[in-house]
């Protein structure tokens, strides 16, 4: 075991790929010389090159594309969105290419392409630098979406993308680049967990908690705070935003009665909606209480200043806990 | 050579862009032969015979095309994208190409199916709703055609860095036409392209309509003057005269080969078609037009040549049209082998992997179409029709 930061785990799975594959190429904005702008490809154009560390022209459609063409010549590139709220410019190479070339040559052509993606809030930045755009990609057939959450499963998890026959959208919690854990180096991915296998991070019985990215420690911690009032929650790591594991989810609700969903990405039309829709489906006749939403608002992301006033925190959580569980809360007589 | 220097909106229509004189051209439209210091080096392996097979392409794309058309008027498919008037540009590049070099086209390069060995029922099920697309890409180095405008410039461009990284002299050739240069994809795929010195040759057929918009609306000035701003050659030819077509793809395709870097080819064609059956170009542009543009007919300047080099044209057109008119019974023949397809291979190929999510959704569809499945219903034709009513579950 070693302890790493998540941006040195993501950065020695990175290291990992490229060694164990020729054919994996490193693409995007200042990730060669620089390291990337959060360091995660720090010192690998060195040890690779720049054929397999490449700087690119600064555009989203370019990158994506290129890498297109590059997984038709038998590549497997995997591509740095520099910031969440850049990711657009290439979105109509992602949805209409990258996701639907399988199908569109009837299984001919793969894409193995892994496009890593920074993101949610909570670093104070400027606009278009906080954002969750993962529901989009969700909502995309032929993608896989995916979201690691510390660094034993960034080192595990982009290598399972890069080692993936379809097109992953890799995101990562930024504001989490910097926290600290235990990374086995040595393990093989072959007993590794699948990643599109969530993963049960805390155990109880009252309320089932299921997040991804940066909000699994926050709802770790709400865990926490909540045993201190006789409430007992089950966290999941989603991991895989698309396909869900519901196994995973179905069994502890079964158990609970009560689910709540958190992300920091905004409510309508999000994961938490269909993750609510989807169990009140396959267990209702267990489900004591409607499922409970607790996400950033319906807004563009806001100025730095009142992210705090956006994005779900451990009070916000624990409210939407005592919402599910009918107990006093701050919509408490309101109809919801 | 447009209806009017402004359009109803009053844009300005009438531009440099829109000249069509002012290009290289070996081959003039009356068949006579014009000598090029730059050029004819590169097409001196060009006899007669040669010239003449290029001539029999071109006959028998323009053939299979106006079959395909038929059978979309018919019925039998749901749409076609003609090519016709775009022969010498499709043809003179596509036989520029080398087997290992891989094309990424739009949607109305058929005459590079045709180069390519595409079989006709493989060409057309795509058009007639049957399948995603026709043939293997690998098997015949030509990518799933794309639709969206201009976006496999950049597949084009990534491509040919990868071969370039393998140590390879493989090129790649992007198809677009005059609209995609409006498109950030091929604006950001001749950046990638020049940046990397990419072996890509970027091949714009400029046929002078985008749908209904003029190439006026798209650019002021010649499209391949845009090359110079992205630092690689930009070549414009009579993209009617299949001669300087193929000289200039060899040009491009040599300097792509070298390590050169990427070169922008503009052929200047015309769309004598509509822009699809779904099309009705009378609406904005005029029978004088037509007119003009037919007068430089691609096929007919060919022939006008090998005629002045003392080829029997007259047995050459026989056995041409013989050859043209069995490829057009093979394309109709053809159309009606292809099966409709099985309704639950609506999920094949989604993923490459197995997908928890998909494979749900296919077991429950595959439920409800049992509920019509007549052989295993008591022989009720109430199940072979709809759901009984009440029987809401």
């Amino acid at each position: 075991m070693t302890t790493l930061t998540l941006a040195k785990a993501l950065n020695a799975g990175l290291r990992r790929a490229l060694a164990d594959d020729e054919k994996v190429v490193l693409m995007g904005e200042d990730i060669g010389t620089l390291g990337g702008v959060f360091r995660v490809t720090d010192g690998l154009k060195a040890e690779f090159g720049a054929k397999r560390v490449v700087d690119t022209p600064l555009s989203e459609a370019g990158i994506v594309g290129t890498a297109v063409g590059l997984a038709y010549r038998g590549f497997r590139p995997v591509v740095e969105i520099q910031f969440d709220g850049f990711i657009y410019p290439g979105f109509d190479q992602i949805v209409a290419q990258v996701a639907k070339l399988h199908y569109r040559s009837r299984g001919n052509v793969r894409m193995p392409i892994t496009i890593r993606v920074p993101f949610g809030g909570g670093i104070g930045a400027a606009e278009h630098h906080s954002e969750s755009p993962e529901a989009y990609f969700a909502h995309t057939a032929g993608l896989r979406v995916v979201a690691c959450s510390n660094p034993a499963d960034a080192y595990v998890m982009v290598r399972q993308a890069i080692a993936s026959d379809d097109p992953v959208l890799f995101f990562e919690p930024k504001r989490r680049y910097h926290v600290k854990g235990e990374v086995d180096e040595t393990a093989s991915l072959a007993d590794a967990r699948p990643m599109g296998v969530a993963t049960t991070v805390a155990t109880g019985t009252h309320v089932t908690l299921v997040t991804y990215g940066a909000l699994v420690q926050t709802a770790r911690d709400a865990a926490v705070a909540a045993a201190e009032d006789g409430i007992s929650i089950e966290v999941i790591d989603l991991r895989s935003l698309a396909p869900v594991d519901y196994a995973t989810i179905e069994a502890s609700v079964r158990r609970t009665g009560h689910l709540v969903v958190t992300h920091e990405a905004g409510q309508q039309g999000g994961v938490g909606a269909e993750l609510a829709a989807s169990i009140t489906e396959r267990c209702f006749e267990f489900l004591e209480a409607a499922p409970v939403r607790v996400t950033g608002h319906d807004i563009p992301y806001p100025p730095a200043k009142l992210e705090r006033h956006h994005l779900p925190d451990l009070d916000r959580i624990l409210d939407g806990v005592d919402r599910v569980l009918g107990r006093p809360n701050s919509l408490s007589g309101v109809e919801a | 050579m447009t209806p009017s220097d402004r359009d109803a909106t009053g844009l300005l229509t009438q531009s440099e862009s829109t000249r069509a004189d002012d290009f290289v051209q070996l081959v003039s439209p009356t068949g006579e032969r014009r000598a090029n210091a730059e050029f004819d080096p590169w097409i001196t392996d060009v006899d007669p015979a040669a010239l003449g097979r290029l001539y029999r392409d071109m006959a028998i794309v323009r053939r299979i095309d106006t079959e395909a058309t038929a059978l979309q008027r018919q019925g039998e498919l749901g749409l076609w994208p003609p090519l016709a008037g775009q022969e010498a540009a499709q043809i003179g590049s596509g036989r520029a190409l080398r087997d290992d070099d891989f094309i990424f086209s739009s949607y109305r390069e058929h005459a590079l199916a045709w180069c390519r060995g595409v079989e006709p029922a493989e060409l057309l099920s795509v058009w007639r709703g049957s399948a995603a697309s026709g043939w293997n890409p690998f098997e015949h180095g030509m990518a799933v055609p794309q639709i969206i405008i201009g976006a496999q410039a950049l597949h084009a461009t990534g491509y040919a860095m990868g071969a370039a990284w393998e140590g390879t002299d493989t090129a790649a050739i992007a198809y677009f036409g005059d609209g995609a240069t409006s498109e950030g994809d091929v604006n950001e795929a001749l950046v990638f392209a020049a940046s990397f010195d990419a072996p890509v040759v970027f091949f714009c057929q400029n046929n002078q309509w985008a749908i209904s918009e003029p190439v006026g609306l798209q650019s002021k000035q010649h499209l391949a003057r845009r090359a110079d701003g992205f630092g690689m050659p930009g070549v414009r030819v009579d993209g009617n005269d299949v001669l300087a077509v193929l000289a200039a793809t060899r040009i491009a395709l040599d300097r792509a080969r070298r390590g050169a870097g990427p070169t922008f080819v503009e052929a200047v064609t015309y769309r004598m078609g509509p822009h699809t059956t779904a099309d009705d170009p009378k609406r904005y542009r005029t029978d004088d037009e037509l007119v003009e543009w037919g007068g430089r007919d691609p096929l007919a300047r060919v022939l006008a040549l090998l005629d002045a080099s003392g080829v029997d044209i007259e047995g050459l057109q026989r056995d041409v049209t013989a050859e043209a008119d069995r490829a057009a019974a093979e394309l109709r023949a053809a159309v009606t082998t292809i099966a409709d397809p099985a309704p639950l291979t609506v999920f094949d190929n989604v993923y490459a992997e197995p997908n928890s999510h998909l494979e749900r959704q296919r077991e429950h569809y595959t439920r409800y179409l049992a509920m019509f499945d007549t052989s295993s219903a008591e022989g009720s034709d109430a199940a072979a029709s709809a759901p009984a009513e009440g029987d809401a579950r």
